[in-house]
C-alpha cells in the first residue's frame, strides 16, 4: 500500500505488465521507455500520491466548474454523467503524428472522391468496384442529393478518424466519421483540464496547441459561407438541441468559435435561400456546420417524422445557396462495409494503395468473402454491413470470435447464408495500450482520483480531426483518446465504462504559441468584430429566463415573509398570514410545504430556458442556476415551517440574486442582454402591481404595508426617505412612483423604455415604434401621478398594459 | 385510352404558422410507350409565393410550394388529359425465381430503374418474417418471376379484405397484414414486402384508376380517390411489370401513373401537412373520365 510520505516513483510501474502480443505507447518491445515519454514520466514520478490526487482533483474541478458533462440516453432524458477523464495524457512525437496525418490526408481525399462519385457519375458502381445493392440499400445514401453539386465544390469539410495501433507498431483506421463528427470540443476541454493537472512550463512549452487548428477551420467556414458576390453571410452550428448526448459540446464549440448555435426551428428557407429567424427578421445563412444527422434535417425530403428539422433545407442546398459541413448524405461513407472496398477503390480512383490501412473488412454479400468470414469466424467481429457506429460501440457487433452476443441464432453459417449481403466480418483487432491511473483493485481508469492508484496499461484508440482549409486538409495537433479497461486489448474493451484522455503531440523544441485571436488586419489597425446575430428563439428564451428568474425571486421573498411572520406569531390564523396564503395560493404555491413544489417548478422553468441558451452566458451563471436548483431541491427535504424555512428562503434569495448579479455584471450589453433585462423589468413591474394591489389595498389587514415594503426589499429606503410609519401614500410613492428606487414600477418603466429604444426597429421612420408607443404613456402617466391616484383599478389597468407590452415584444422580435 | 382526369385535394390547418411549405407529387408524367400527357395543370389556392417544379430521384414530377404568410386552408386542383395504353404483354421470358438473384447482381447501376433500390428495407416497408412466410408457401423456385408476382398478388387479394375505414395513411404493412384488411396502400405495401421477402425487387406506384367501368363490368375498388399498386422487376429481359393486388390484375389501360418509388414515403402526394395536429382536415375527390369507347 502506498503512503502519503513515500514517493510514487519506485513502484510507479510495479504493476505495469506488458502483454507480449500488444504494442504499448510508453514502452517499446524491448521494455525501454520511449523517449517521447521520458521527461513527463520523470516529473510525474516525483509526485507523492497525495500530490497526484490533488492534481487530478484540480482537473476534475475544472471540468465540473466548466459544466462539462456527457448526456446519456436513458429513461430519464436529463441524465448527466460526469466527464470520464483519464488524467494521464497519451503522448506522441510530432514526427509520428505527421506520418499519421499524411496517411489520413490521402484517406480524406479518397473519401471526398468516393462521395463525389456516389452522388455523381456512379462510376464505382457501374464499373463493378462497389456493389449497387450495398449503396442502394444504405439508409445513409440520400437520393435527393444525387446530381446536386455541393456549394463550394466539396462535400467534406470536417472529419474525424478513429485510429488504433497494431502489435507491429503501425497505425490503422477503425472508422471514418463523416456525418457529424463529435469530440473536437471535448478535445479542447480535455486539454484545459490537463493544463490544470500538469501546469509546468515543461512539458507544456513542447506540446502543440490546438487553437491553430480551430483558427484555420473558422477562417475556412467564413470563406465557405460567403455569398455570390463575396459578401459575408452567417455561418452557424446546427444542433439537434439540448436532449442530444453531445449538446454540451455544441454550446462549447459555438462559444469558442464565435458561431451562432441554431436549431431547426431557427431556420426557414425562402426563394431557395436558407435564412435565420432573428429579432431583426430573416437573415441569409451561408454555411451550416451540422451536428444533426442529415435524415432529420428536412422533414419534406428526408425523414417526414423529424420534429427537429427545417422544411426546405434540402431545397436551399439544391439551389446551391447553402454550404453544408458536411454535405447531406456523407453518412454513407461511415457504412462499415465500405471499408471492404476502399483499398481497391484507392487504386482505382487515386492510382495508389492506402498508405494507412483500415481495419480488415469483408462484405458477406460476395460468396468468396462469405466463405472466408465463415472459415475464420473465430477471429472476426461480425455485424451489420450498414452500421455506421465504430466497431467497439455497443450493439454494433453481433458475433465475436465465433460466438453470438445476446441473440438466439442457430449458427454463424446459417446466418451468413441467409443475410450475407447485410453483414460484414471485421478482423478482431488488437489495440495498443497506454498508461492510465487505475485505482487499486478498481476496474478501469474512470474516476481515478484516489491517491491509492497505480499506472496500468489500458487499450486505447485516438480520434483525429481534420478540417478542409484553403491550403488543404488541416489536422488538429492533438486529439481525443478513448481508453478502455485494463486486461483486454480487443477493440471491444472500449465498449463501456471507458474513459477519455488528452493527446499530446510533442516536439523536440518549444512550439509557437497560438490563440484563437484573429490575425491583425492588413492596415495594422484594431478591428472590432460585430456581435453575431441573435436568433429569435434565443431571444425568446432569454426574455423568459429573465421573467422566470424575477418571478422566482419574488416568490421566494413572499414565502420568506410568510415564514418570518409565522415564526413571530405562531398563529396561522393571523390575518396577514391568511392574506399571504391567499395571494401565493393564487399562483399555485402551497404554503403548507416549507419549500413549495411550485417554487421548484419555477426554478425548473428558468433552468429550462437557460439550458437552451447556454452558449450565450457564462459558465459561472449556469453553475449558479444549477446550484440554486440543487439547493432548493435539498431544502424540500429538510426545511421546517417558521424560522427554519425563512432562513432557507434567505439562502435562496442570496443564490438567485447571485445569479442575477453574475448576468447583470458580466453579460455583454448587446441584444441578448436587452431581452433578458426586458423580461426582468416586465416581470418586476407586474409583480409590484400585484403586490400593491393585494397589500396596499384599503381593506388589507394591519401590517400589510410593512409586508409590501419588506417584499419590495425597500425597508431601509423607506426609513430614510419618509422617517415615519408606513402609510398607503408612502408605500405607493416608494414602490410605484419613485423613479430612483430600483424596486418601483416607474423605475421599471424607465428601464423598459431605454431597453426598447435600443432594439432593432424601435422607431418607425422617425416616429416611435409600437413597443415604445405602448411604454412611453405608462411612464408619463406614473411620472405625474400622485400616490392617491394609484388606485386598485389603476393597478389592474397597469397589469393589463404590461401584458400587452409583453405580447408586443413577442410579436415583434421573438418569432 | 384517352382520359380526362380531375383531382381536388383540400386541407386545412387548425393553427396556421407564419409560413407554410408543401411538397407535392401530383403531376402525371410521360412514360414512353405507355402514357402520354396531352395536358396537365396543377392549380393551387391560395396562390403560393413560390412554386418550383423539378424531378425527383425516381423521375417523378415534384412541385415545391411556399407561402410567405399564414395559410389556413389549401386547395389543390389537378386537371389532366392523358393517353394511356396497356403495356405490351408478350411471352413470359422472365427467369425462374431461383435465377433472378443472379440477374439482379448483374445490374451495375444506381440509376432510378435499377432493381437494387427495391430489394431491402425502405422507409415504410421492411421485410417481415410472417409476410415472407406467406409468400414462400405460395411460390416455388422454379416458377417464373412473372408467375410468382401474379400468384402472390392473387393470393393477397384473396387473403385480404378491402376496407376503406379500417386503416389510415400511417398503418404499417405488419398491422394491415395481421388484420388482413386495408385500402390500396395497404395491399400494395404488403405485396411489396412479400415480393422483397422472396427476392423480387418491388416498388410502389401512385396514380388513378378509371372511375367509370366499361359497360357490363363492376366498378373497381379504390376508384374514388388516388389509387396505388405495385411494380416489380421480372428480370433483365422483362424489366418492370405492374400489378394491382387490390383488384387482382395487371395494371393496364385503366391505370394512370402519377409517381413511382420504393413505398408510399417516396410518392406521398402532399407533404408538409402536419399529421400530428388533430385539428387538420383533408378531403380528396377524383374523377377519371374516359373520352372514347
Amino acid at each position: 500500500m502506498a503512503s502519503a510520505a513515500r514517493q510514487t516513483g519506485p513502484d510507479l510501474f510495479a504493476d505495469y505488465r506488458l502483454d507480449p502480443g500488444v504494442a504499448d505507447e510508453l514502452f517499446d518491445a524491448s521494455g525501454q521507455m520511449r523517449p517521447v515519454w521520458r521527461r513527463f514520466v520523470e516529473r510525474f514520478a516525483r509526485l507523492t500520491p497525495a500530490e497526484v490526487a490533488a492534481r487530478f482533483e484540480r482537473g476534475n474541478q475544472y471540468l465540473r466548474d466548466a459544466g462539462v458533462f456527457f448526456r446519456q440516453y436513458s429513461n430519464d432524458p436529463l441524465t448527466e454523467r460526469e466527464w470520464p477523464l483519464s488524467h494521464i495524457p497519451v503522448i506522441l512525437h510530432e514526427t509520428e503524428w505527421d506520418q499519421i496525418c499524411a496517411g489520413l490526408t490521402q484517406r480524406a481525399d479518397l473519401l471526398e472522391a468516393v462521395m463525389a462519385d456516389l452522388y455523381g457519375p456512379g462510376r464505382l458502381v457501374s464499373e463493378g468496384h462497389l456493389p449497387a445493392e450495398l449503396i442502394a440499400g444504405s439508409r445513409q445514401w440520400l437520393r435527393p442529393m444525387v446530381g446536386v453539386p455541393p456549394r463550394g465544390g466539396h462535400y467534406l469539410h470536417f472529419m474525424a478518424f478513429e485510429i488504433g495501433r497494431s502489435p507491429d507498431g503501425s497505425w490503422f483506421v477503425l472508422g471514418d466519421r463523416t456525418q457529424a463528427p463529435s469530440g473536437a470540443g471535448f478535445a479542447l476541454e480535455n486539454r484545459m483540464a490537463t493544463g490544470r493537472i500538469f501546469p509546468e512550463r515543461f512539458p507544456r512549452a513542447h506540446i502543440h496547441r490546438l487553437a491553430g487548428f480551430f483558427q484555420g477551420y473558422r477562417t475556412a467556414l467564413a470563406r465557405l459561407s460567403r455569398g455570390a458576390t463575396g459578401e459575408a453571410r452567417t455561418a452557424a452550428i446546427l444542433t439537434p438541441g439540448p436532449s442530444n448526448d453531445t449538446y454540451y459540446e455544441h454550446t462549447y464549440i459555438a462559444r469558442y468559435l464565435g458561431l451562432s448555435l441554431l436549431e431547426g426551428e431557427d431556420l426557414l428557407v425562402e426563394n431557395g435561400q436558407a435564412m435565420v429567424r432573428t429579432i431583426e427578421g430573416p437573415k441569409p445563412l451561408g454555411a451550416l456546420w451540422r451536428r444533426i444527422d442529415a435524415g432529420f434535417a428536412d422533414p419534406l425530403e428526408f425523414d417526414p417524422t423529424s420534429q427537429i428539422g427545417t422544411p426546405g433545407l434540402m431545397e436551399a442546398v439544391r439551389a446551391g445557396n447553402l454550404a453544408m459541413v458536411n454535405a447531406f448524405g456523407s453518412g454513407v461513407l461511415e457504412m462499415r462495409a465500405l471499408m471492404a472496398f476502399l483499398p481497391r477503390i484507392s487504386e482505382v480512383l487515386a492510382g495508389q494503395p492506402l498508405s494507412m490501412p483500415n481495419i480488415a473488412t469483408w462484405w458477406c454479400g460476395g460468396a468468396a468473402e462469405r466463405a472466408y468470414v465463415e472459415a475464420n469466424a473465430e477471429r472476426m467481429m461480425i455485424g451489420s454491413a450498414y452500421a455506421v457506429d465504430l466497431p467497439f460501440d455497443l450493439g454494433a457487433t453481433t458475433a465475436l470470435g465465433g460466438r453470438f452476443r445476446g441473440t438466439a441464432r442457430e449458427s454463424i453459417a446459417e446466418w451468413l447464408a441467409s443475410e450475407g449481403a447485410q453483414l460484414v466480418g471485421q478482423e478482431a483487432v488488437t489495440l495498443s495500450t497506454t498508461p492510465a491511473w487505475v485505482e487499486r483493485d478498481g476496474p478501469g481508469p474512470e474516476g481515478s482520483t484516489a491517491a491509492d492508484g497505480h499506472l496500468m496499461p489500458c487499450p486505447m484508440t485516438v480520434r483525429v480531426f481534420a478540417a478542409r482549409t484553403a491550403q488543404g486538409w488541416s489536422f488538429m495537433k492533438g486529439g481525443y483518446a478513448r481508453i478502455g479497461r485494463s486486461g483486454d486489448t480487443t477493440a471491444l474493451a472500449m465498449q463501456r465504462g471507458g474513459a477519455v484522455a488528452d493527446v499530446w503531440i510533442v516536439s523536440d523544441r518549444p512550439v509557437p504559441v497560438q490563440t484563437l485571436a484573429p490575425a491583425p488586419a492588413a492596415d495594422g489597425a484594431f478591428h472590432r468584430a460585430a456581435p453575431g446575430i441573435l436568433p429569435a428563439r434565443a431571444a425568446d428564451n432569454l426574455y423568459w429566463l429573465g421573467r422566470y428568474v424575477e418571478r422566482t425571486e419574488d416568490a421566494i421573498r413572499l414565502i420568506r415573509a410568510y415564514h418570518l411572520r409565522l415564526a413571530a406569531t405562531d398563529n396561522p390564523a393571523d390575518p396577514r398570514l391568511r392574506l399571504l396564503r391567499a395571494f401565493l395560493g393564487g399562483y399555485g404555491y402551497d404554503l403548507d410545504q416549507p419549500v413549495p413544489a411550485a417554487l421548484i417548478g419555477r426554478i425548473e422553468m428558468a433552468r429550462a430556458c437557460a439550458a437552451k441558451v447556454r452558449d450565450r452566458f457564462s459558465t459561472d451563471g449556469w453553475a449558479a442556476l444549477k446550484d440554486l436548483d440543487r439547493t432548493a431541491r435539498q431544502m424540500t427535504r429538510t426545511a421546517r415551517p417558521g424560522d427554519d424555512a425563512a432562513r432557507a428562503m434567505s439562502v435562496l434569495v442570496r443564490k438567485i440574486t447571485g445569479f442575477s448579479g453574475l448576468v447583470h455584471e458580466n453579460m455583454y450589453r448587446f441584444e441578448g442582454w436587452r431581452f433578458l433585462s426586458l423580461g426582468r423589468k416586465v416581470e418586476r413591474a407586474d409583480a409590484l402591481c400585484a403586490l400593491l394591489h393585494a397589500f396596499a389595498a384599503p381593506e388589507a389587514p394591519g401590517g400589510s404595508l410593512d409586508l409590501a415594503v419588506e417584499v419590495g426589499d425597500s425597508v431601509i429606503t423607506h426609513q430614510r426617505r419618509y422617517r415615519v410609519e408606513t402609510s398607503r401614500d408612502t408605500v405607493v410613492d416608494l414602490l410605484a412612483l419613485d423613479s430612483d428606487n430600483p424596486r418601483a414600477i416607474l423605475f421599471q418603466l424607465r428601464e423598459m423604455r431605454d431597453l426598447a429604444a435600443g432594439l432593432p426597429n424601435a422607431y418607425d421612420t422617425g416616429r416611435l415604434g409600437p413597443l415604445l408607443r405602448a411604454i412611453v404613456p405608462l411612464d408619463a402617466g406614473l411620472s405625474v401621478a400622485a400616490p392617491s391616484e394609484i388606485t386598485s383599478a389603476r393597478l389592474l389597468e397597469l397589469r393589463a398594459a404590461l401584458a400587452e407590452i409583453s405580447d408586443l415584444i413577442g410579436a415583434a422580435y421573438l418569432r | 385510352m384517352l382520359y380526362d382526369i380531375t383531382l381536388q385535394i383540400d386541407y386545412a390547418y387548425a393553427a396556421p404558422s407564419d409560413r407554410l411549405r408543401n411538397l407535392l407529387r401530383l403531376l402525371p408524367p410521360d412514360l414512353p410507350g405507355v402514357q402520354q400527357v396531352l395536358r396537365r395543370q396543377l392549380a393551387i389556392e391560395p396562390a403560393p409565393d413560390e412554386r418550383r417544379d423539378s424531378l425527383d430521384f425516381f423521375g417523378n414530377a415534384m412541385t415545391s410550394v411556399v407561402w410567405h404568410r399564414p395559410v389556413e386552408a389549401v386547395g389543390l386542383h389537378l386537371g389532366a388529359r392523358i393517353e394511356r395504353s396497356a403495356p405490351p404483354r408478350g411471352l413470359d421470358l422472365s427467369p425462374p425465381l431461383a435465377k433472378l438473384g443472379a440477374e439482379i447482381a448483374a445490374v451495375h447501376s444506381l440509376g432510378p430503374a435499377a432493381p437494387q433500390h427495391f430489394l431491402g428495407a425502405s422507409p415504410r416497408v421492411a421485410p417481415l418474417p410472417e409476410i415472407t412466410a406467406f409468400a414462400r408457401e405460395r411460390v416455388t423456385p422454379a416458377m417464373t418471376t412473372i408467375a410468382a408476382i401474379e400468384t402472390l398478388g392473387r393470393a393477397l387479394h384473396k387473403a385480404m379484405r378491402f376496407d376503406a375505414e379500417a386503416t389510415t395513411v400511417d398503418t404499417t404493412p405488419a398491422e394491415a397484414f395481421a388484420a388482413r384488411h386495408g385500402v390500396c396502400q395497404d395491399f400494395a405495401h404488403v405485396m411489396i414486402a412479400a415480393l422483397r421477402g422472396i427476392g423480387v425487387p418491388a416498388g410502389y406506384v401512385s396514380g388513378f384508376l378509371r372511375t367509370f367501368p366499361p359497360p357490363g363490368q363492376p366498378r373497381l375498388e379504390g376508384a374514388d380517390a388516388m389509387h396505388a399498386w405495385v411494380r416489380a422487376w421480372a428480370g433483365a429481359e422483362t424489366g418492370w411489370i405492374e400489378f394491382d393486388p387490390t383488384n387482382d390484375q395487371r395494371a393496364g389501360a385503366d391505370y394512370i401513373t402519377v409517381a413511382v418509388g420504393r413505398d408510399y414515403a417516396d410518392v406521398a402526394p402532399v407533404l408538409g401537412v402536419m399529421r400530428s395536429s388533430g385539428g387538420q382536415e383533408s378531403r380528396q375527390a377524383v374523377d377519371v373520365e374516359p373520352l372514347e369507347g
